[in-house]
């Protein structure tokens, strides 16, 4: 058996607890700030919108503005709050907040050479990536929690329970708005796979945890400018963020739900991929640091 | 930044040969899969330009013909739009004859590179060329036929070309199947509408009729026919009379006889009956050129007719455009089932179901519009399949004719297309002050799914006893947003009207079809405006009374979605969801079978024996080799010391040892298991390899707890107590490890390793930063700790540390094994001394002539002699009986004389792995 001569009460299994894991990150400095300014955003975007005076509506009405018809709208109830804090995150902050969780996980025990105790303990390679991972997907997940929720929370207190309004369909009634906007939620974590992937395929080859967390972020935005380039035709359907906004299709009646299909499809394949070249690279490097 | 970039160089591989070669073919593969993706794929049809002529005009036309065909294929008469050419089709012309069609596509006379002039599809002269090609089709080989001169032929075609195939059908009988779309019925109720249930003419259509005028008085593309003779500069290619008639018309807004007969002539409306080719009829929902009512007069006269008739409808039109890809999607594939019917014989006959599309809201990626399609039994004409009734309010109202009808009220912008967001959302319509009188319902209570054309009641007053007014329907929304929807209007010009509107009598106005969800909370608005910039109004200012009745006919469509082909993109999700999973849980499996079969092995012989290296190897991926040949025994009890110069691969073994470094040769066995990283046996060695390694955020105390939980072992295994007190960090143990000093990092570095006082310790530089009392405490710790049958192994670039620490030792450089032994055998009194004399050079003959083994010069004033047997007293007293000064005489011993041998030149050794 496995647990034959090695130390009593050692099972390989039993090695890095998942809650020892999340202890060891909750200590953090930079779990706790990621963490606290998912709370603080929604109360900053409530702050400026209190302070800065009422903008009328924009007055491009071209339908095309999504998101200025979001940011209008935005006062109109809690789930609207909610959403447009969700909305404002998803491009920028809530890339570089899940990069720091996965991107920094195995990087920063490698740059503190804590890594090579681990594995010496031993704790078994894949079963540390596979913790590291749990947990970080965990944090990440707390973070989206904790944006909506808190969204949801002061934008109800303040703006009351209304239904999810857009300019591009009808209203959602409340109940139905909550649904639409977790399966928003559901979504844009989805697609965070990919930066996860990236996140931490970086941080396993690394031992620089901001390389992993801004290579992640950077190689993310250079993806968001080559899908901008029209000219690229098809080829940008392949592009891990072509189909970031794709959650948009949620608010319309009924839900188009073709390019969300897609852009799970292309999430899932690439964290898979990711995922699966650093547990592949993890399992036969040698730990140098 | 400089963190960045030396963290994305780590990330790179290190290229070397090992590397290389998978990189190159990793990159050949990527490139080929790149090349295969964007390489033209081969035409699956081949072309034939010709031209082709007869009643003397030449028609420029081209003729494709699927490259894989067995003998005989049905053919398509492709027709163009208003304006167009053969060039203009050349899309759907490839993808019939990639269906397997051949297609024949041509320049009507009078466009493009064809000569002649336009007739408007008149059946003396377009219908009668269209004739000469189904001729010249029967002649063609390729081309099945009926019977001699008739081929197996459908006619294909939009607008003009969709006229062209109703009347070609409606004129010649073999003619096999016909799909024309967004087309006309009557043309002289599609430029002169009458929206109201009068004989009253109609309302002159003048931007769509000028646009078109424009169109056709354009001088041909270059490279075109050269005029026979100079134009008239005012009809361009039109042929004289429609010229003419144009000119009538647009003067006085009212077509006169010879202009409403021309217009009739080129009509389907006048050949329906004759019909016998199955139509497919489609018509845009927005298009105010030639609305849905064209359309289904087409379809009410080919279905009386008794020939099959299926009438699609898709969000787009003249001003739409194509419409959103799920739309034309739905009519590509609408007509392919037709032709593949009619002319192949392939699949079911399509029913007469009708199919229809409604907005569903903006696309996310694109902002394009998205539309949902539906299907009903049977197509409902323009009535609907129920009504819904909703009551308006608004008093009669004054409302003011512009004299030349400016400034006129905007509904569409004909000629510019891909306005389709906003035709059909957005706020393009404008209604001008003074001119339009408002009627207003209730919020509605429900949604009301609209599809047919509207109905409501109007009563007219004019001091002129004439009138033209304009009758639209708005959606409006929560916040006042009202939308025309795609910009349709009815166009309505009445007679014989009472000077007050008290005597006025009411007329039913029926509204242009639409296709629209009237959202529950929106309300209904009846806007009856005098101007419109796309019609022709009197030049005369006058003021009208208008109002209508409250009441306003909505005629409602339900339908069943059309399965969205969007919905299998999910089951392609299940199934990569699930091969993942699957892979997943297999590679578990296999790993698990596979770690089972390996920690089994036990080598019998050393299964009591705490370390066993043998023949360990380990070269880098960039050829260096670290260490070679090393083998040592580290039995029960003892205190090994791995003693060498830095770099010389002690820390390299050590990482072996661990497994974090995969040996390139060789093998390690701790008590008797063969040691890979992360093999179990692993939890009964404790380490410290290349310094302490803590998280920096916790303090001592929680970084041991922190080590501790991550064995998972039971609490009380871990003897703290014992571990803090080698530590012997005092209360410092519960600050922050980034506090600490080296030396503290050190100690608590070397309690970690004690943990669970495992029986293999092994310890990288135990001392490094220690003070001299902290390292006399950890010698008397160490050789304690090897008591009761438990090991230490600890590596030092200190001879003295070794010396004075370990039972063993095994000394290494450059990667090799030097001497190893018992400490007290390779310590013990070595042959040789080392003196410190005045005179270097006598000395060393006196030396030498005593019988020494060998003396050897060291620095200014040392020697080293190796003494051969000779007592140290007798070496002093011929030197100072040679008068030559002994300042010092020390001792050697085995293993200094190994360790400095080695170190002696070379002490920066062989490179810092």
């Amino acid at each position: 058996m496995s647990t034959l001569e090695a130390a009593p009460g050692y099972r390989p299994s039993r090695t890095l607890p998942i809650w020892a894991e999340v202890r060891r990150q909750a200590s953090r400095r930079r779990t706790q700030l990621a963490l606290g300014f998912m709370v603080l955003l929604p109360l900053i975007i409530l702050a400026a919108f209190e302070f800065g005076g009422g903008g009328g509506p924009d007055e491009d009405g071209d339908g095309g503005g999504a998101f200025s018809s979001m940011a209008d709208l935005a006062t109109s109830g809690g789930l609207n709050f909610a959403l447009f804090g969700l909305a404002v995150s998803a491009g920028f902050l809530l890339v570089v907040v899940v990069a720091l969780f996965f991107g920094d996980t195995v990087a920063s025990e490698a740059s503190w050479g804590s890594l090579r105790y681990l594995l010496a303990v031993p704790v078994p390679r894949a079963r540390l990536l596979g913790v590291k991972l749990t947990v970080a997907a965990a944090y990440s997940l707390v973070a989206l929690l904790l944006l909506t929720g808190t969204g949801l929370l002061i934008g109800t207190l303040r703006y009351g329970w209304s239904p999810l309004g857009s300019t591009i369909a009808a209203e959602i009634p409340p109940a139905e708005g909550l649904l639409r906007l977790l399966a928003i939620l559901a979504y844009l974590a989805t697609t965070l796979l990919v930066v996860a992937g990236l996140a931490f395929l970086l941080s396993v080859l690394t031992d620089a945890a901001l390389g992993a967390v801004g290579g992640a972020v950077l190689l993310w935005i250079l993806s968001s400018i080559l899908d901008q380039i029209e000219a690229l035709g098809d080829v940008r359907n392949a592009l891990p963020t072509h189909y970031t906004d794709a959650w948009m299709g949620l608010l319309s009646t009924p839900v188009q739900t073709e390019d969300l299909a897609k852009g799970a499809i292309s999430a899932v394949v690439y964290a898979t991929l990711f995922w699966g070249i650093a547990f592949y690279r993890f399992t036969r490097k040698d730990i140098t640091s | 930044m400089s963190a960045l970039t030396t963290g994305l160089r780590r990330a790179l591989p290190r290229l070397n040969r090992r590397r290389v070669v998978p990189a190159v073919a990793a990159l050949v593969v990527l490139a080929a899969v790149a090349v295969w993706a964007v390489r033209p794929a081969p035409d699956a049809w081949t072309t034939e330009d010709l031209r082709l002529s007869g009643d003397g005009v030449e028609l420029d036309a081209r003729f494709y013909l699927p490259a894989d065909r067995d003998a005989h294929v049905p053919a398509v008469l492709l027709a163009h739009g208003f304006g167009g050419s053969k060039d203009t089709v050349r899309e759907d012309a490839e993808a019939l004859a990639g269906q397997g069609y051949a297609v024949l596509a041509y320049t009507a006379r009078g466009f493009g590179r064809s000569t002649g002039e336009i007739h408007l599809d008149s059946p003396d002269h377009e219908v009668k060329d269209a004739q000469r090609l189904l001729d010249w089709l029967a002649a063609r080989p390729e081309v099945t036929t009926d019977g001699a001169g008739d081929p197996k032929v459908a006619v294909v075609g939009g607008s003009y070309g969709g006229a062209l195939a109703l009347l070609l059908a409606g004129q010649d009988r073999r003619v096999d199947a016909i799909v024309p779309s967004i087309t006309w019925n009557d043309l002289g109720t599609a430029l002169v509408p009458q929206s109201a249930d009068t004989d009253a003419a109609g309302v002159f259509k003048k931007s769509w009729a000028g646009y078109f005028f424009g169109n056709g008085t354009a001088s041909p593309e270059r490279g075109g026919p050269p005029r026979q003779q100079p134009e008239d500069p005012a009809c361009g290619r039109f042929a004289k009379d429609v010229c003419a008639a144009y000119l009538q018309m647009a003067t006085s807004g009212i077509p006169d006889e010879n202009t409403l007969a021309l217009l009739r002539k080129s009509s389907p409306a006048t050949v329906l009956d004759k019909i016998k080719a199955p139509a497919l009829l489609i018509q845009g929902a927005v298009d105010t050129l030639f609305p849905l009512s064209e359309a289904d007069a087409n379809a009410t006269g080919i279905a009386a007719a008794g020939t099959p008739v299926r009438v699609a409808w898709f969000t787009g039109g003249h001003d739409g455009g194509e419409g959103p890809t799920s739309d034309s999607d739905r009519l590509k594939y609408l007509t392919v089932q037709w032709l593949d019917h009619y002319l192949k014989g392939e699949g079911e006959a399509p029913g007469d179901d009708f199919t229809w599309s409604q907005v569903a809201g903006f696309s996310a990626l694109d902002r394009g519009l998205v539309t949902n399609g539906y299907s009903a039994d049977a197509y409902p004409g323009l009535g609907g399949t129920g009504s819904i009734r909703v009551p308006l309010s608004g008093s009669a109202q004054p409302i003011a004719n512009p004299p030349n009808g400016n400034p006129g009220a905007i509904s569409s912008m004909p000629g510019l297309t891909g306005r389709l967001s906003s035709l059909l959302s957005g706020n393009v319509a404008l209604d001008v002050a003074g001119q339009h009188a408002v009627f207003e319902s209730e919020p509605l209570t429900a949604a009301a799914d609209v599809a047919g054309s509207p109905t409501v009641r109007l009563r007219a007053a004019s001091p002129t006893g004439e009138a033209v007014v304009f009758v639209k329907l708005y959606d409006v929304d929560a916040n006042g947003t009202a939308t025309l929807s795609a910009g349709l209007v009815a166009p309505v010009r009445l007679t014989g009207l009472p000077a007050d509107i008290a005597q006025a009598r009411p007329v039913t106005v029926t509204l242009p079809a639409i296709v629209r969800q009237i959202e529950a909370g929106h309300t209904v608005r009846v806007t009856v405006a005098t101007s419109d910039q796309a019609f022709l109004t009197p030049a005369q200012p006058a003021t009208y009374t208008v109002a209508v009745e409250p009441e306003l006919t909505l005629p409602t469509l339900t339908g069943t979605p059309i399965a969205d082909p969007g919905s299998l993109w999910w089951l392609v999700l299940a199934g990569v969801i699930a091969a993942v999973l699957l892979g997943l849980v297999l590679l578990l499996v296999v790993s698990r079978i596979r770690h089972r079969r390996r920690d089994v092995a036990v080598v019998a012989e050393h299964a009591d024996t705490p370390l066993v290296v043998r023949g360990l190897r380990k070269a880098y991926g960039d050829g260096f080799v670290a260490v070679q040949e090393i083998g040592f025994t580290v039995e029960r009890g003892q205190v090994v010391g791995l003693l060498g110069p830095n770099g010389a691969g002690k820390t390299t073994t050590l990482r072996v040892l661990m497994g974090l470094t995969q040996p390139t040769d060789g093998e390690i066995f701790v008590f008797g298991h063969r040691l890979v990283p992360g093999a179990p046996i692993l939890s009964r060695v404790g380490a410290l390899v290349e310094g302490p390694g803590f998280l920096p955020h916790l303090s001592g105390y929680q970084n041991l707890q922190a080590y501790w939980q991550a064995t998972g072992r039971p609490w009380e295994d871990a003897r703290f107590e014992e571990a803090l007190e080698i530590a012997g960090l005092g209360d410092s143990v519960h600050r922050k490890t980034r506090k600490y000093s080296h030396g503290m990092r050190q100690r608590l570095a070397i309690a970690q390793a004690m943990l669970g006082l495992p029986e293999l310790l092994v310890l990288d530089e135990p001392t490094d930063g220690l003070d001299p009392p902290q390292i006399a405490e950890m010698r008397r710790v160490l050789q304690r700790y090897a008591t009761d049958g438990r090991a230490v192994l600890v590596s030092s670039h200190l001879l003295a540390e070794v010396e004075q620490t370990c039972t063993h030792a095994v000394v290494v450089n450059k990667g090799r094994i030097v001497a190893s032994g018992p400490v007290g055998d390779i310590v013990g009194e070595s042959p040789s001394v080392q003196l410190e004399v005045s005179d270097v050079p006598a000395a060393t003959r006196i030396l030498e002539d005593l019988g020494v083994h060998s003396v050897q010069a060291e620095g200014t004033h040392g020697l080293i002699v190796d003494m051969n047997g000779t007592a140290r007293s007798e070496i002093v007293a011929s030197l100072v009986g040679a008068g030559i000064g002994v300042d010092r005489l020390v001792p050697r011993r085995r293993l200094e004389d190994a360790f400095l041998a080695l170190v002696g030149d070379n002490s920066r050794g062989s490179g810092d792995r």
